[in-house]
């Protein structure tokens, strides 16, 4: 059937038959045809409606205060703090695939990094409005932000709140840059072909008059790898921070060495799982399996695999360091996940972000679009109950047995996650109809015959 | 002003030939010309004779100005502007300052990178010659483009168009600058 003698191991990362045009097109009209797919509309619409919700629930806030949410007193971190730490950790896909993956050399990241990109973005804007919201008076949010005022006050620098607050706003910044840097020729591309005098200018206005000259592509491609560069250590720093929330503190259970690492393999292994669940579903229903192959899920698979052992390792570790330290409040910390009341979190937690991953080291299991879907879902639920876990069952119970409580969630703090998953996905649900999802020049050298001599 | 040619673009299928074609035109002693293509080609502006960007240099220094910055803000409020005394620990308690320094290094050292790759390219530039040749479009979905600008010394309207349909170019049209 085949007459080399040697056949290829792996699948390749672009279909067979494509050129740089064939590439351009196929891409590019997803943005440019004027008739929006019937299914666009319906999520869209979705996501829209739960957008308004999420709305409605930030104005009742605003007008009620933080009490119409299930914290108290011992609990005042809740949902804000579980879906804050929930949405950054997604965000760090995007930025480790474009990134860490380019410097790396891996090529089959290119049909991926646009959307994750996006996805980071998106998941980025969605964490920011938890804090701010918390804060109970929202109005002040910009007291954060270190400015002369005539209060005579500054942020205090030593609190892990406010480096959270640098490092939160530099990663959204340059994620946002290393998006549109990468956009920039793309955006060159749907200016020239855009087939509307409206789209002509729009297009035009964000490429800036990029003429793909190599003298620009040059000082491209030397801020691109640059900015890989920066963005590498900052999207590792970016989650020890968030950990460094819990891990100042002196509370059992957060007062721990290992929250930095096993925060950024965990928030690597929620991104990772966030990309395929969304990637999935848009490459079946925009025929994109040539760009998006069984090589990138598979793959994808095996960094997720990867990470859940390290987080797995973590879950281990904090076990072991309750007992090693002799420490009485550690030890109940770990008993009380075991079998206080929020056992059943805990034990879902342990089944979809520990058990269920491992029938990814099954060859059928990674070759099956349906299983790799169901995988990655039950890692996205189970990285949101391991930051329940975390901020709740430390909290609740804590050294003293009179100051104990227990923390339920009302429909608020439902709405406003439920409206912020709505926010995310109409925000996604945007980017794919009006900006290109692929990237088209990276695809471009993927085509057989690009290496230049 | 004797002339409102912008230049003549020649057109080529593949990376290679354009790369062929720029080596032979350096030979053939132009230098004001540029390739435009779909995506970065090696060795495309080394051959064209720009090997050394500045803009590495540029993003050292925004970075080291970005860390200096965010340290001294830092310290200029808990030791200069508002010195406060937490249990005997020093004003200047630097291994807390370091996330926010970090933070700070990493913000000026990628703004720095983009919009100085934007300003050393001069962009935004809304419009350009080149954009007055329909066919340029091509040069963001499939084709390779090389410009002999009429600014070079050795530009000459018909001795050049000779040189370039001798490029095996599967296309040459003018650009106007207007």
């Amino acid at each position: 059937m085949n007459e080399l003698p040697i056949e290829p191991r792996q699948t390749p990362i672009i279909g067979p038959g494509y050129t740089y045009a064939s590439v351009t097109d196929k891409i590019s009209s997803i943005v440019l045809t004027k008739k929006t797919p019937k299914g666009w509309l319906i999520g869209f619409g979705i996501s829209f409606i739960l957008t308004m919700m999420l709305l409605f629930a930030v104005t009742y806030l605003l007008v009620k205060g933080v009490g119409i949410w299930g914290i108290n007193i011992p609990v005042g971190w809740g949902f804000a703090i579980i879906n804050f730490v929930w949405w950054i950790g997604i965000g760090h896909a995007g930025t480790l695939i474009s990134a860490i993956l380019l410097l790396l050399r891996q090529e089959w990241r290119t049909s991926i990094n646009r959307f994750a990109e996006a996805m980071t973005l998106f998941a980025v804007s969605c964490a920011g409005l938890y804090p701010l919201l918390h804060l109970g008076r929202p109005w002040f949010a910009y007291w954060l932000i270190p400015y002369p005022n005539t209060m005579d006050m500054w942020p205090q620098f030593r609190s892990p709140l406010v480096w959270d607050v640098f490092a939160v706003t530099t990663y959204a910044t340059v994620s946002l840059l290393f998006w549109y840097v990468g956009l920039i020729p793309d955006l060159a591309t749907l200016r020239d072909r855009s087939s509307t005098r409206f789209g002509r200018i729009l297009y035009g206005i964000l490429a800036m008059g990029w003429r793909g000259s190599a003298i620009h592509w040059h000082r491209y491609e030397v801020a691109y790898l640059l900015l890989a560069g920066l963005a590498t250590p900052l999207v590792v720093s970016v989650h020890t921070v968030v950990s460094f929330d819990f891990a100042i503190s002196i509370l059992p259970g957060w007062h721990t060495t290992i929250f930095p690492p096993y925060f950024v393999a965990g928030a690597i292994y929620s991104g990772f799982a966030m990309v395929m669940v969304l990637t999935i579903p848009i490459r079946a229903a925009y025929g994109l399996q040539d760009f998006i192959t069984m090589r990138h899920l598979q793959n994808m698979a095996k960094v997720m695999l990867a990470t859940g052992l390290i987080v797995a390792y973590g879950y281990l570790m904090e076990i072991f360091m309750a007992w090693y330290s002799a420490s009485s409040y550690e030890q109940f910390v770990v008993s009380n996940r075991w079998t206080g009341p929020y056992r059943v979190a805990y034990w879902a937690l342990i089944l979809m972000n520990v058990i269920i991953p491992q029938t990814l080291w099954f060859r059928r299991v990674r070759n099956s679009v349906l299983g790799l879907f169901l995988v990655a879902m039950s890692v996205n639920i189970g990285m949101w109950l391991e930051r329940f876990v975390i901020v709740v069952t430390s909290l609740h119970r804590d050294f003293l047995p009179s100051s104990w409580g227990m923390y339920y969630p009302t429909v608020w703090d439902w709405a406003t996650f439920a409206g912020t998953i709505g926010l995310f996905l109409a925000l996604l649900f945007l980017f794919i109809r009006f900006l290109p999802m692929i990237s088209i020049f990276e695809m471009r050298t993927l085509v057989p015959g690009t290496e230049a001599k | 002003m004797k002339t409102s040619i912008y230049g003549l673009l020649a057109e080529f299928d593949t990376p290679d030939a354009l790369l062929n074609a720029v080596r032979q035109a350096r030979a053939a002693g132009y230098r004001r010309m540029d390739a435009y293509t779909p995506f970065p080609v090696e060795h495309l502006a080394e051959e064209l004779g720009f090997h050394h960007s500045r803009l590495p240099l540029l993003v050292l220094i925004g970075g080291i100005v970005g860390c200096a910055g965010g340290y001294f803000m830092q310290y200029y409020a808990a030791v200069i502007d508002y010195p406060w005394n937490v249990g005997g620990r020093p004003l200047n308690s630097w291994p807390a300052f370091i996330p926010i320094a970090f933070e700070c290094t990493i913000l000026a050292a990628a703004l720095v990178a983009v919009l100085g790759m934007l300003a050393l390219n001069g962009l935004p530039m809304p419009h350009h010659p080149l954009f007055n040749q329909p066919r340029f479009a091509l040069a963001s979905r499939n084709r390779f483009f090389l410009c002999i600008e009429a600014a070079d010394g050795h530009f000459d309207r018909e001795a050049t168009e000779r040189f370039l349909s001798g490029l095996k170019a599967t296309n040459l049209s003018e650009v106007s600058n207007e």
